[in-house]
């Protein structure tokens, strides 16, 4: 009995893997996106990763200069820009950005609103009045807030990544993808189809192509940090880099607090270990009078 | 719980209150000098650890609820200023939605742990109905959670669940406009799944009191399935219990943290993130995976009916497991073939919600019904035949014996300090 039932869940195990195989093998269907992201080596990635400051400042220009243009970011407030753990920019710094941007205020005391420069309490003002007028100006798809892109897109890391990933802490696949995806642009490959008004990429997660044109190129911007005395310090400044710091830009926005909270996680995580061999060596104490 | 109550009142003020209203006796009878045998393992910890997660759910959530919007335009808006601008917002949220995982994988160890040894039988089998109760309240109670930070996910998951009502014959449409209360998902449905994620949990709360205290009538099974028959059986739950319980609760706040702190977004889905949209159907819509094995199942069957009516019976079928297991031998140990049976069930469950987690196509759809069709062979054939053809192993005259593994010799000195009378005298 014993063995039939062993042979039994043996071959049922045969065939359901042949199934699963069979259907890797049979895809009717394009699975989007067409190219995994590929993983890139972020500052802030693994238990005691922090963001790159400099970098989260370089990010910041690169959506400042070129995504801000069609991409609001709502939840943004400039003063976060001052925050700890952030771009960290000085208060001066923030009241000074603040203050390039205009913002409609009131009603004032006659019923009207008007315009005043921006102050740090401000949210990032949006390129679009609303979001028909966004897609009306897109060609018929309002551009997305970017206010928490980086955690609302990942491409499925599928078996076994997705077992290794709960020991490796990798929750990067936001910036993956945003960095995969600015960096994909290609020619599309023979025979296809490309509607006009769409671009092709690869690493698009929900088609073969998307109504974003090409946002970067080499040179697109002169970094501000580039732009000071000393060469040391100066990065490239080509598509990858600025898809990189904008991912990092981006990852940032989503989560402000990621780095408060990765410290406190260590000293958590070292405190429950104290404590979990203190407990279990009470527990020893306390049943060494009883076998079990 | 009186009768043989080991309390004493020590000072005044507890024989004041213990002549007015006896709750530090009910206490000290139900945790301290509560004798349990001597032989549990760490798998009867997790019945404590989801004591724990229950109120820390409902701590993080009460908290939650006062910086939250229940709202279908600031709902989203307002989650993400708990992230951003609340202070430890971002821990309480984080703790919140790990938490239901948590909760979950405390559950399912905590059923299967049952299922092994045999927690259901005579004459457990109200505590195991109360079990089942609670798994279904807890799980309306996740998903109406998963809804109310109104991502894309949540929306579409709201809107498939619903859904399924209107399977129903005659009235299916009435009852999911009901349950809308609306001709979609949308405000007044958010509004309502808020009030019932809130008041749900307290619920939860009172059958907990009812299972623990059908538990406390009984007495706990433990790993040979023989009943605790004399004192030397058992040990009392303080300190023994108690501070087991504190190194499994430890262990897995290990694990908790280590997802809250390092992976907090791992066991969610991206598109949650993305605020919901009536106009955009999200690519895949998945649930959480703790639902993924039903999820597997509602999707085996090719008409919608079929499909519910499976759902329904996949998790109705633990109400009449008492009855469907037809051996009197409680322990899974004893049992040879239940043994392998039990891991090829567990095995089929894992691979169901691999299958919940896969998109319906080609292979996965076959492999998903023939599980599915598993399932049930188990709970209405393996499960009642084993109870005739299976010889089990001998099993031993009493819990000290196993434990020794030689015959108990009443004279010897090993009765634990304090250990007290029978569960089955008391209650």
């Amino acid at each position: 009995m014993l063995k039939l039932i062993t042979q039994l869940s043996a071959a049922g195990a045969l065939v359901l893997a042949s199934f699963a195989m069979a259907s890797a093998a049979e895809e009717a269907l394009p699975h989007f996106p067409l190219k995994e992201p590929e993983e890139v080596d972020w500052s802030f990635s693994g238990p005691f990763g922090t963001y790159d400051q400099q970098q989260l400042q370089r990010g910041f220009q690169v959506y400042r200069e070129i995504c801000s243009a069609c991409h609001s970011l709502n939840l943004v407030p400039f003063r976060a820009l001052g925050w700890e753990g952030g771009p960290h920019f000085s208060e001066e710094e923030v009241k000074a950005l603040a203050a390039e941007y205009t913002v409609t205020d009131g009603p004032d005391d006659t019923g009207e609103m008007f315009e005043r420069p921006g102050a740090p309490y401000d949210y990032f003002p949006a390129p679009f009045p609303n979001a028909k007028a966004a897609a009306y100006a897109n060609g018929g798809a309002a551009p997305p807030d970017l206010s928490v892109i980086a955690q609302g897109r990942g491409v499925e890391r599928g078996f076994p990544t997705f077992i290794t990933d709960i020991f490796t802490t990798y929750q990067e696949g936001g910036p993956d993808y945003i960095h995969a995806l600015l960096t994909g642009y290609e020619d599309p490959p023979e025979g296809e189809d490309v509607r006009p008004g769409q671009y092709y990429n690869p690493h698009y997660a929900y088609a073969a192509a998307l109504a974003m044109p090409p946002p970067l190129f080499d040179d697109a911007i002169t970094y501000a940090q580039n732009e000071d005395e000393d060469p040391n310090n100066d990065v490239p400044q080509t598509v990858d880099q600025y898809s990189k710091d904008v991912a990092a830009f981006l990852m940032w926005a989503a989560e402000p607090h990621m780095e408060a909270r990765k410290s406190m996680g260590f000293t958590v995580l070292a405190f429950l270990l104290i404590l979990t061999a203190l407990t279990y060596y009470t527990k020893r104490r306390v049943w060494s009078d009883v076998e079990h | 719980m009186q009768g043989t109550s080991e309390y004493t009142p020590r000072t005044g003020i507890e024989r004041w209150i213990d002549k007015r209203m006896p709750l530090p006796r009910l206490m000290y009878d139900s945790f301290v000098s509560y004798p349990i045998p001597r032989n549990l393992n760490y798998a009867y910890a997790f019945g404590g650890i989801l004591s724990v997660m229950l109120i820390s759910q409902i701590l993080t959530g009460v908290v939650l609820a006062m910086h939250y919007a229940a709202n279908s335009e600031i709902a989203f808006t307002s989650v993400e200023h708990i992230m951003r601008d609340v202070n430890y917002g971002w821990l309480l949220r984080y703790l919140h939605m790990n938490g239901s995982s948590m909760f979950f994988l405390a559950v399912y160890v905590h059923i299967f742990r049952g299922l092994y040894y045999g927690s259901y039988k005579s004459p457990r089998e109200i505590q195991w109905l109360l079990g089942v109760v609670l798994f279904l309240l807890m799980m309306a109670t996740a998903f109406m959670g998963y809804v109310l930070p109104w991502g894309q996910m949540s929306f579409w998951a709201a809107t498939v669940i619903t859904n399924l009502f209107s399977a129903i014959p005659l009235v299916g449409d009435a009852i999911r406009t009901w349950l809308w209360g609306g001709f979609s998902v949308g405000d007044p449905t958010l509004n309502r799944f808020f009030s019932l994620h809130y008041l749900l949990p307290f619920m939860i709360a009172g059958v907990v009191i009812l299972h623990v205290w059908a538990f406390h009538v009984t007495g706990q099974t433990n790993p040979t399935g023989v009943e605790p028959k004399s004192r030397r059986d058992v040990v009392p739950f303080t300190p023994h219990a108690t501070m087991k319980d504190a190194v499994a609760l430890v262990a897995f706040f290990l694990v908790f943290a280590w997802f809250v702190f390092y992976m907090p977004n791992y066991l969610g889905h991206p598109d949650n993130y993305v605020e919901a949209n009536p106009l955009v159907t999200p690519p895949h819509i998945v649930p959480e995976w703790y639902f993924l094995p039903f999820y597997a199942i509602l999707r085996a069957i090719p008409s919608k009916l079929g499909g519910v009516i499976a759902l329904g019976l996949s998790v109705v079928v633990l109400f009449l497991v008492p009855w469907l297991d037809t051996s009197k031998v409680l322990s899974a140990a004893y049992r040879p073939l239940y043994r392998i049976f039990f891991w090829v069930f567990v095995v089929v469950c894992i691979g169901l919600g691999y299958i919940g987690a896969m998109p319906p196509e080609g292979g996965y759809i076959i492999a998903g019904q023939l599980l599915t069709a598993y399932y049930f062979i188990h709970f209405f054939i393996i499960l009642p035949l084993l109870g005739f053809i299976e010889t089990p192993k001998p099993r031993p005259a009493s819990i000290t014996e196993a434990v020794l593994g030689r015959p108990d010799e009443p004279g010897e000195p090993a009765t634990p300090a304090g250990a007290t009378a029978m569960p089955e005298r008391r209650g």
